[in-house]
């Protein structure tokens, strides 16, 4: 009995054809009947093209093709589904931003500039934000790091390491109002001192901490046990074993943990208005007065809502994207620099 | 300046689990002492319990003495970091560390210590210790290579390095070749040919060959069953051992009877 390997196949144009009739069938069928909009002519193509293609298929190849088609077909329009809001917000953000977002933007701040006038610039706000960020950063890295080190390195299951997971689970899913709320309460109202960068930075502090122990901890808990033994038979004594041997094999994904969160915080609005809320001059000194912030700033300029104050808004918004994309890019390099070399 | 072990009723636990009961053996001073038997029969267990590296482990502990040289390696006040220093270790697998290079692998012990070193003496440990483990002539141009570039047989050389480097009295191995091919292998056991000249040496390997190849005294461990801590079965030199077997359950193990 001979047997061949081959099965039938369809051609290869077969997916870029079906897909042409379901968009020409789909606009067809949106022209004529109830079907509005691009979004539901796009649903309605996906739907017809996966029919087409899955009874050809199905008649040439056998049911395992036409299954695999089907699949491969729903994995790549999930894809599109999730890429789709992501690109189409850069696209907006990028075309709409780019009007005003020039030198002299990133240069000026809005002191005496008129709401319903064109001018003025973000560099108060960038100011702002560095050093917001920058302090919450000196703030929280440091208690992040510590505790992470102690749950993975030292605590192992204890009672109160348990109690500090806990709360940092809890402190993750802190709305960020709530932090602001709390420094507002506890820092402002109750200890009496004024709104500043600084108040805005304690906020952000406590929004960055549990994202820094999280990460931190799943990088440690990455670093072989193998190395801490080798360490620790050589003589070393525990805590230099955790300075040199286990911290420098996990740097490079605890710096991309930092800046990812440094990248979140860096985009809060809601802590900022509480804590240091708004302000048009540049203010060098976060411990003193109010300070302002890329993320306000859009706020502010969004809320004047004049054809020059917007233009503002989008191009501050842009400022704020090329921000954070500008710390990713640099958490990558440096985690590369520091990755282990083979 | 190789010491001797004695260990005297020795059980080493797990959290409740006793792992290893009552062993109680003597290993000589310039020789290889192999540890030989089936898997999960605590040969491992007794090896790391002689630098107290088993209490690493979160639950574990030991009870009864392990004395080296007469002093007691689990007396009160003695600090686990300088028993380590003078029992040296190497694993199953080799582990450089991989942010440092060769030539910082091999200084890991030294510079972590708080003694003060000049360059120069920081130079000559490095040359005499990769040439101690076989393994100058092979990386002398690329000490500032990665360790972990290096290949299996060669990383487990630089671990051995590593390990004299800080001059101790007592190496121990923890089947350092079962990761190895046998050319890697036979580099190795040249190695311990003439490390044991200087070192008090303990194996622990899943070859019989090997432990005959090697060492002068051979250790078997058993276990009864599954869940059953594990014994010393007998120690005699190795000799005798692959010869004439004073337990049966030896003769049956080396003959491959079982295991």
């Amino acid at each position: 009995m001979s047997q061949t390997l081959k099965g039938d196949t369809l051609p290869k144009w077969a997916p870029i054809a079906s897909l042409a009739i379901a968009i020409g069938v789909a606009i067809a069928l949106a022209n004529t009947t109830a079907v509005a909009g691009t979004a539901g002519t796009s649903v309605l193509a996906v739907l017809i093209f996966i029919a087409i293609q899955t009874l050809w298929s199905f008649a040439v190849e056998g049911r395992r093709h036409a299954v695999d088609r089907v699949a491969t077909t729903l994995i790549y329009a999930t894809f599109v589904a999730a890429a789709a809001p992501l690109l189409s917000l850069l696209f907006e953000v990028f075309t709409r931003g780019i009007k005003v977002f020039n030198l002299a933007f990133l240069s000026h701040s809005m002191r005496n500039v008129s709401p319903l006038k064109p001018g003025g610039g973000v560099l108060h706000a960038l100011i702002g934000t560095m050093q917001q960020v920058g302090v919450a950063t000196l703030i929280a890295v440091p208690i992040g790091i510590l505790t992470a080190l102690y749950l993975v390195e030292h605590a192992r299951g204890g009672r109160l390491s348990k109690a500090i997971s806990f709360f940092v689970d809890v402190m993750t899913g802190i709305p960020s109002i709530v932090a602001g709320l709390f420094i507002y309460t506890a820092w402002i109202l109750t200890l009496g001192f004024d709104r500043s960068g600084m108040a805005a930075a304690l906020s952000l502090a406590i929004l960055m901490l549990p994202v820094v122990v999280r990460t931190t901890e799943e990088m440690l808990k990455l670093v072989p046990n193998d190395l801490r033994e080798a360490s620790l038979a050589l003589g070393i004594p525990k805590w230099k074993t955790t300075i040199r041997v286990v911290l420098p094999t996990a740097i490079g994904g605890i710096i991309t943990g930092v800046m990812l969160a440094v990248a979140r915080v860096a985009g809060e609005t809601a802590p900022l208005l509480l804590t240091t809320f708004l302000s048009q001059s540049i203010n060098n000194n976060p411990f003193a007065g109010p300070q302002a912030a890329v993320p306000t700033f859009v706020w502010d300029q969004l809320s004047s809502s004049t054809p020059a104050s917007l233009d503002r808004a989008w191009a501050g918004a842009l400022t704020l994207i090329l921000l954070v994309m500008f710390f990713y890019g640099a958490a990558k390099l440096i985690a590369r620099y520091y990755a282990p070399k083979a | 300046m190789a010491k001797r072990i004695d260990v005297t009723n020795l059980n080493s636990y797990y959290g409740n689990f006793r792992a290893v009961a009552d062993v109680s053996l003597t290993i000589e001073p310039k020789s290889v002492t192999s540890f030989i038997g089936p898997s999960g029969c605590g040969k491992s267990t007794v090896l790391r319990s002689l630098n107290r590296m088993h209490e690493v482990i979160p639950g574990a502990y030991v009870t009864g003495s392990v004395e080296l040289d007469g002093e007691d390696i689990y007396g009160s006040g003695v600090d686990p970091v300088n028993v380590r220093r003078t029992i040296g270790m190497v694993f199953q697998r080799p582990n450089p560390f991989p942010t440092m290079s060769i030539r910082e692998n091999v200084l890991a012990g030294i510079k972590l210590d708080s003694k003060r070193h000049s360059k120069i003496e920081l130079e000559e440990i490095v040359e005499r210790s990769l040439t101690g483990a076989n393994l100058w002539k092979e990386v002398k141009d690329r000490l500032d290579r990665p360790g972990a570039g290096l290949s299996g047989g060669q990383q487990q050389r630089l671990c051995i390095a590593r390990a004299i480097a800080v001059e101790p009295d007592v190496l121990l191995m923890d089947e350092p070749c079962s990761a190895l091919d046998p050319i890697s292998t036979i580099a190795i056991e040249d190695l311990i040919h003439q490390l044991k000249d200087e070192f008090t040496i303990v194996i622990v390997t899943h070859n019989m060959q090997q432990a005959a190849r090697v060492s002068q005294t051979t250790a078997f461990f058993n276990l009864e069953a599954t869940g059953e801590p594990g014994k010393l079965i007998e120690i005699n030199p190795t000799t005798q051992i692959f010869s004439a077997p004073r337990e049966k359950s030896t003769e049956d193990y080396i003959s491959g009877r079982f295991g």
